[in-house]
């Protein structure tokens, strides 16, 4: 059997998976996958997060992806994170920027085994801000600046592909670079608030293109973490191993223990159990029924007369899902146009909305226009 | 470069191996790659190598045919540009 097909029948313990620690951040990012802001009263304590980070170190869990919310909140961040690169799990954690200060990047430049991914969604702050939050683009740089005054070593710039800043890829690279940093991009899906901001911020069917001759003549000198695999299908594939992991070989655990197929479908209808259940994440991960049936052989549905489902798979089980589309159909952004024919037949307000939001509520004492000065 | 016959190798120290039902992951600590090892036997002949003097008597001691060697040696130098396994000091 080919490896992908063993990788796709799944496999007795994740390659890695995604751990958001805390739904709290101090942004409010209008693509947010996890609807992420205030934190939950329910969180893991710091002895429970320990004990699943000892299950994961018994089942080889090589590294795990922290995020959150802004995963720096929680006062046991470090804690958390010692213990983990402790017990031979290598950590990647994906920040903000807000709370890495000169004293917060020389700990971590100190620590083995921890990458660190700065988000960035524009090169300039307009750009950036507009997705990410005011003063958003400045954080990051400072954070940047702070990680390269330290010594960090090659940190990551990691960077959400929307349609205003495919144009800034180049500038992306030759920021990383200037920062002796590797640049990291990945797909934008229409997750968590992602579900309000997608149809108006991810890539046109021109863009697409764009992304895959970019990413194909960088190779793997650009981190993608295999999300752009749907287009595959406009001709050489890209670096990786093409194919949604999700509870297969990934997973997603949330900041209350809840156990979902990947970060991009935090929805009821993929959820696989909770880290607090009898038998833990193990047992989640190895008998949960909605992870059991993701390793079934799927069909290929509306996809198998293309002579491209080879190459694409399909895309991205999270995308079809929160636009509306049948899973076993094309992806919303499929190269061929057939996402954007059946996304003409989703009836309005008919797509799943997310089932957990703990964004912010509205501050309406928000002041519209500036106070002249005194 | 490709891995000779009768060289001194090793697993790479920062190297952790995970059985699988097809052969092994393998992750670099260092320079954080995942690797495949899509063959049992290829894991066995990778975890001997530290303990033979050549990559020819990790072959024999874990039994595999001399006509198979040449794919094993093509594996294993696909492996040490990975910086999965690593040349080792001849006096060792």
């Amino acid at each position: 059997m080919p490896l992908t097909e063993q990788l796709k029948a799944g496999l007795d313990a994740p390659i890695c998976l995604t751990w958001e620690l805390t739904y709290a951040c101090n942004l409010a990012c209008v693509h947010c996958l996890s609807s992420s802001g205030r934190r939950d009263p329910d969180e893991l304590s710091t002895a429970e997060v320990k004990a699943v980070l000892d299950e994961l170190r018994d089942l080889q869990v090589f590294y795990i992806n922290i995020g959150g919310g802004e995963p720096m909140i929680r006062r046991d961040f470090f804690e958390l994170v010692d213990h983990a690169t402790a017990n031979g799990i290598g950590v990647k954690f994906s920040t903000n920027g807000a709370f890495l200060d000169a004293a917060r990047a020389a700990q971590l430049a100190a620590m083995n085994y921890v990458d660190v991914q700065i988000s960035l969604d524009g090169l300039d702050a307009a750009t950036n801000d507009a997705v990410r939050g005011e003063g958003s683009y400045a954080i990051a740089r400072r954070a940047m600046d702070a990680l390269a005054a330290a010594g960090f070593g090659p940190f990551k710039i990691s960077v959400v592909v929307t349609r205003h800043n495919v144009d800034q890829l180049d500038g992306f690279k030759a920021l990383a670079d200037a920062y002796g940093a590797q640049l990291r991009v990945t797909r934008l899906r229409p997750s968590g608030r992602g579900v309000d901001a997608w149809p108006t911020l991810h890539p046109t069917a021109e863009q697409q293109v764009q992304i895959y001759r970019w990413l194909l003549s960088h190779g793997e000198t650009v981190l993608t973490g295999d999300s752009f695999f749907h287009l595959n299908a406009l001709g050489e594939p890209l670096p990786g191993l093409n194919l949604c992991g999700a509870g297969r070989v990934v997973c997603l655990i949330d900041p209350v223990g809840d156990v979902y197929a990947c970060p991009f479908v935090i929805h009821s209808d993929f959820h696989a159990g909770n880290v607090r259940d009898s038998g833990g994440f193990m047992h989640v991960w190895r008998d949960s029924a909605l992870f059991r049936s993701l390793r079934e052989p799927q069909s290929a549905g509306a996809c198998a007369s293309c002579g491209s489902y080879d190459a694409c798979q399909g895309g991205c089980m999270a995308a079809k899902f929160f636009t509306g589309l049948p899973l076993d159909g094309p992806d919303p952004e499929c190269v061929n146009g057939h996402g954007e024919v059946a996304l003409a037949g989703v009836a309005s307000g008919s797509a799943p909305m997310p089932s957990v939001d703990h964004s912010s509520p509205v501050a309406f004492t928000r002041r519209r226009a500036p106070v002249p000065a005194e | 470069m490709a891995v000779e016959l009768d060289g001194a190798y090793e697993l790479h120290p920062d190297v952790a191996l995970r059985p699988e039902p097809f052969g092994a992951l393998a992750y670099h600590y260092g320079n954080r790659r995942l690797v495949f090892l899509k063959h049992r036997d290829v894991v066995s002949v990778v975890r001997a190598l530290g303990d033979r003097s050549t990559v020819a008597e990790s072959l024999r001691s874990c039994g595999v045919d001399e006509h198979r060697w040449p794919s094993f040696v093509a594996a294993l130098t696909s492996l040490e540009s990975a910086g999965v396994v690593r040349a080792r000091d001849a006096a060792h």
